[in-house]
């Protein structure tokens, strides 16, 4: 799965129990993908010491502070790996 | 005047560095040897450099934004991959319909080689929490009033990218060349705390 600019997608909502870089305030929310960053190692993976850890995309992907937070008129754009998300 | 070894936060990173030891991930002398290149060069004088030859160089802004390690490799400032231990530059440009702040909720992550080791309230829980709620509070604290018409564009550093603000090159300063311009630009202008 793969996700070009100007796709909608949602961060997976689950709490793993190790390392992640998905902040806990995007997780469950809708966001769209502005940029596709590069192929970075994963993580996840890399905290947990597996080798090779999973390759995957990385993308920018930019919410809006109302749908965060309830309230301002910002957004705010959080960089993703794919197995973060879903489409919505 | 408290040394920086009496700091509570120095014990705890150094209990961290000794357990790291102690597993066999690290050895002391990498680890000094990684912080000598970390800050070796580090300085915001690097940015402030790309930012002015960017506001008096359209095809370098063009690749500025485009590719920041290219752009910057083409400043004599090379930049490894992430790949490599490095990271990816990432910059993002003010415009007069958009103001743009870089963030790292997770950490304190930043692009060290271009801005310099980070200020002390970059790595605030205060500063990481608020920004991305309340960007427009922060930034008035900070001296930076924007009017409503100006959406802010906040950027939560969380992945291997590191953000740089390319910021509006200030009214007034058409006569003055990229060498006098670097000057005028500060390390919180490519955070996005300033305006310049």
């Amino acid at each position: 799965m793969s996700y070009p600019a100007g796709s909608l997608v949602r961060v997976r909502a689950g709490d793993p129990d190790h390392h992640t870089r998905v902040p806990g305030y995007v997780r469950g929310h809708t966001g769209e993908v502005v940029a596709v960053l590069g192929r970075w190692a994963l993580p996840d993976d890399r905290a947990r010491g597996i080798t090779p850890p999973r390759v995957e995309t990385c993308y920018a992907v930019r919410f809006s502070a109302a749908d965060l937070w309830g309230s301002g008129d910002h957004t705010v754009t959080v960089d993703l790996w794919e197995s973060y998300l879903d489409r919505p | 005047m408290t040394g920086h070894e009496d700091l509570p936060a120095a014990a705890r990173t150094r209990r961290l560095e000794e357990r790291l030891i102690a597993a066999g991930l690290a050895t002391d002398e990498e680890i000094d040897a990684f912080l000598t290149r970390l800050y070796a060069n580090a300085s915001p004088v690097n940015g402030a450099l790309m930012v002015a030859r960017a506001w008096t160089d359209p095809g370098y802004r063009e690749l500025l934004l485009a590719d920041g390690n290219a752009a910057a490799g083409a400043a004599g400032f090379a930049l490894a991959p992430p790949e490599d231990g490095g990271y990816q530059l990432q910059v993002v440009a003010n415009s007069a319909q958009v103001h743009n702040v870089i963030v790292c909720t997770l950490c304190s992550c930043y692009p060290v080689s271009l801005l310099g080791p980070s200020p002390g309230w970059y790595k605030s829980f205060a500063y990481r929490s608020r920004t991305v709620r309340e960007p427009r509070a922060v930034l008035a604290e900070f001296g930076v009033a924007l009017p409503d018409s100006v959406a802010i564009s906040v950027w939560d550093s969380t992945s291997e990218a590191r953000y740089m603000v390319l910021p509006s090159r200030p009214a007034g300063t058409e006569a003055l060349g990229a060498e006098e311009l670097a000057t005028l630009i500060t390390r919180n202008g490519l955070i996005g705390t300033a305006l310049v």
